[in-house]
């Protein structure tokens, strides 16, 4: 068991990459706090009472910026939320511009979705206020791994030596990336699957297993963790149809016997049914991607409280 | 007005010249290189122990922007940027609005330059009519206008078949068809260089192989038809392979290098806060492995030119996301440091060497004057001081282009001097105090 850290060392929350394994351990373990709240017939408490929170949208969600909006109104900050359509942004308005318009407004924090790589470490450059990336491009969405591993931990107790599998469209998932990065920091054995036109380089030197065999990906499993296709960011000749990528990558009931009898089956969402996922699967007793839900609010809420400043933004 | 540098350390590879000289320069043009002159009523120039004379370096692959994208770089500032970088020539690329593709560009890009008077500027004509790939331009006319060779950089010269209709009709005026070496459907909507970096920042990527597909089919073509082609800003391991193999069967094929391809990696992309948008270039900062074969190309003399393919933009456009932000680095006022202290300094290349990839070779590449300081052609020199240290500071650049990957880099090696047509057109106070050298 790794113990925790006592805080975070930067107040931007911009990957998994820029977190050790203590302070990987310290917002799981104030996650668990956090749900505890969310128990409570008032779900509410002061923290962040007072503080501005706004939520950057530039790529659709639903369950990502909920979460958070959630997490956010539990803690009694103020929130803003601002979506691409309706704003400045559709006017042509630059990234830079509309985060120093936010900025002189002066909030504490920054919640950013952006469909481009990166654009969270550019607005860290010129920002203020501690920036949180909620999924930037294909490259990373920290807190998602996050709830992930306190999913986890909640079913299976520890993260070091699981054999974790995960299935699907790695080259285009920023989900993919963050999962890797935090399950190999906390000593979980990764295994990844996938067709060989959705396998990004480099993986084998993340300590990540890459096959190309479902079976074999699954074999022993205790945690299997399907990827959505994401179809959007597809352009030809990836696959050649959604009827052969559900015959060769697809987890159904079948699959799923060789993997340990204890397995748990995660999935970030939205869901293609049929597609990845067949559906005696994700709604079987397996699934725990409720569960992932639930968690995605306390996680956020720790996350939150941490960047703030831990105790002393109660104190405040 | 006659100038006389006196006991100067001229090297000039061409002329296999390396040593201790007299060079006697008259009404713009160079006298007599040779030992021993008598002042004979010039004005004597002497010059710190150390500096080098050279032929005036030429870069052959710069954007000067105009007409169309003067908001990036004028034909006066990017000339003004040259000639502080100690290029006494450029060659100035088509892909301007409206792209070169007609003798009244290249009459314009002329005359703008000749108003600027600083650098030589040689045009070079777009292949096809817009860049579009579809048909040849007036390659006679743009040649009578001045261009020195076609190309439709920014993008790779897009069918075999137009490639082999390029050569054929081009070699008619001895010019060779530069190619922008790069297959379109392999790099895709990339913005880096394919590999484990790319992977981890989840950008995507374009592959060596993008390159090494068109340096290949250009070499096969160029060999159907005894063409001359000059492959741009080359950065693939595969692609010098490829080179090696061509220039060992005979094709007329040559090469440039930029400085960014053989210094610096794709691991830029991931330092100081990451997604910095200088270090984003096409062909992109590729692996260690593709930089190391580009050192050893640059020593073992299979790469023949260090070009820079300057490509100014406003700070603006550069403010963008990553995967939005325009390819390409300025490169003028920063080449002849990084080479004298990466390349010389660091025992990779002699001297000797960097004046052929920077001079000799280069005005071969394109058959341009220069290159060497020959009697009676046109004194165009730069003066090197190899040992005068030099930190990069782009705020104080003559190009409108901030955008550089080298900012802040402290560097072995500085321009002292440019003299072109015997005119002083810069002089680096810095080093050389406030002498002169004007007058010849």
């Amino acid at each position: 068991m790794i113990a925790p850290a006592t805080a975070l060392r930067t107040r931007h929350l911009l990957g998994i990459q820029d977190l050790s394994a203590p302070e990987i351990q310290l917002i799981l373990q104030t996650a668990l706090a956090m749900k505890e709240i969310g128990t409570r017939p008032i779900k509410k408490v002061p923290t962040l009472r007072g503080r501005t929170i706004v939520n950057l949208f530039f790529e659709a969600s639903t369950r990502t910026r909920m979460s958070f909006e959630l997490a956010e109104k539990r803690l009694s900050a103020d929130t803003l939320g601002m979506t691409t359509s309706g704003s400045s942004v559709s006017k042509g308005e630059t990234l830079l511009d509309t985060a120093r318009t936010l900025e002189a407004m002066a909030p504490d924090m920054i919640v950013i979705r952006h469909g481009s790589s990166g654009a969270p470490h550019q607005l860290a450059r010129i920002c203020r206020s501690s920036i949180i990336n909620a999924g930037d491009g294909m490259h990373e969405h920290p807190t998602q791994a996050l709830l992930d591993a306190f999913t986890i931990l909640e079913r299976k107790g520890r993260l070091d030596g699981l054999k974790v599998t995960i299935v699907g469209d790695l080259l285009h998932s920023r989900v993919f990336r963050s999962n890797v990065l935090l399950l190999t920091r906390m000593g979980a054995e990764v295994r990844a699957c996938a067709p060989g036109t959705l396998v990004p380089l480099g993986m084998e030197a993340l300590g990540v297993h890459v096959t190309r065999s479902l079976r074999e990906a699954v074999t022993g499993a205790d945690v299997v963790m399907m990827l959505r296709l994401q179809l959007e960011r597809m352009r030809g000749l990836f696959l050649p149809s959604m009827r052969e990528y559900f015959a060769l990558f697809g987890l159904t009931p079948a699959v799923l016997e060789h993997a340990a009898p204890d397995v748990i089956v995660m999935h970030p969402g939205p869901m293609n049914r049929g597609v990845e996922i067949d559906s005696q699967v994700a709604d079987g007793p397996w699934s725990v991607i409720l569960d992932q839900v639930a968690n995605g609010v306390a996680v956020r809420m720790a996350v939150l409280y941490l960047l703030a400043g831990g105790e002393e933004a109660g104190e405040r | 007005m006659k100038l006389l540098l006196k006991s100067v350390h001229v090297v000039d590879p061409a002329a296999g010249r390396n040593g201790e000289f007299d060079v006697l320069i008259a009404d713009g043009r160079v006298v007599r290189v040779d030992r021993n002159q008598p002042a004979d009523g010039a004005t004597v120039v002497e010059l710190p122990r150390g500096f080098v004379v050279t032929p005036g370096l030429i870069d052959i692959h710069v954007h000067l922007r105009e007409p169309g994208q003067e908001h990036k770089e004028t034909i006066a500032t990017g000339t003004a940027a040259a000639v502080a970088g100690g290029f006494t020539a450029v060659a100035c690329m088509p892909n301007t609005t409206p792209v070169n593709d007609s003798a009244s560009v290249t009459e314009f890009i002329l005359k703008r330059a000749a108003d600027a008077g600083l650098a030589r500027v040689y045009p070079i004509g777009a292949v096809s009519v817009g860049s579009k790939g579809e048909q040849l331009t007036e390659i006679g006319d743009l040649v009578k206008a001045g261009c020195v060779a076609i190309t439709d950089d920014g993008l790779p010269v897009q069918t075999a078949l137009l490639m082999r209709r390029a050569l054929e009709y081009a070699s008619m005026f001895g010019i060779p068809v530069i190619d922008h070496c790069e297959d379109p459907s392999l790099k895709g909507d990339g913005v880096a260089h394919e590999g484990a970096v790319a992977s981890m920042l989840g950008l995507k990527g374009i592959p060596g192989a993008a390159e090494a597909i068109m340096v290949e089919r250009d070499i096969s073509v160029a060999e159907l038809t005894g063409g001359r082609v000059h492959v741009a800003h080359m950065s693939a391991r595969q692609s010098l392979r490829a080179l090696r193999e061509g220039k060992s069967r005979g094709v007329a094929v040559t090469a440039e290098v930029c400085p960014h391809h053989f210094l610096l990696t794709d691991e830029a992309l991931a330092t100081g806060g990451g997604y910095d948008t200088n270090c984003k270039m096409n062909p992109p900062l590729r692996e260690e492995a593709d930089r190391a074969a580009m050192i050893e190309g640059l020593r073992d003399g299979s790469i023949d030119v260090i070009a820079t393919d300057h490509a100014p933009h406003h700070a603006d456009e550069k403010a963008l996301e990553f995967d939005r932000a325009p390819f390409g680095i300025v490169g003028l006022e920063t080449a002849v440091p990084l080479c004298l202290d990466r390349l010389v300094h660091a025992g990779i290349v002699s001297l000797t060497r960097l004046v052929e990839l920077l001079s000799t070779n280069p005005a071969r590449a394109l058959n341009l004057p220069g290159g060497t300081i020959a009697e009676g052609a046109p004194a165009d020199l730069t003066i090197l001081a190899p040992d005068a240290e030099v930190t990069i500071r782009k705020e104080t650049f003559r190009s409108k282009g901030r955008n550089t990957p080298f900012d802040g880099w402290t560097l072995r090696g500085a321009v002292a001097a440019t003299i072109v047509g015997g005119r002083d057109v810069y002089v680096n106070e810095d080093v050389l105090g406030r002498a002169s050298l004007a007058g010849a």
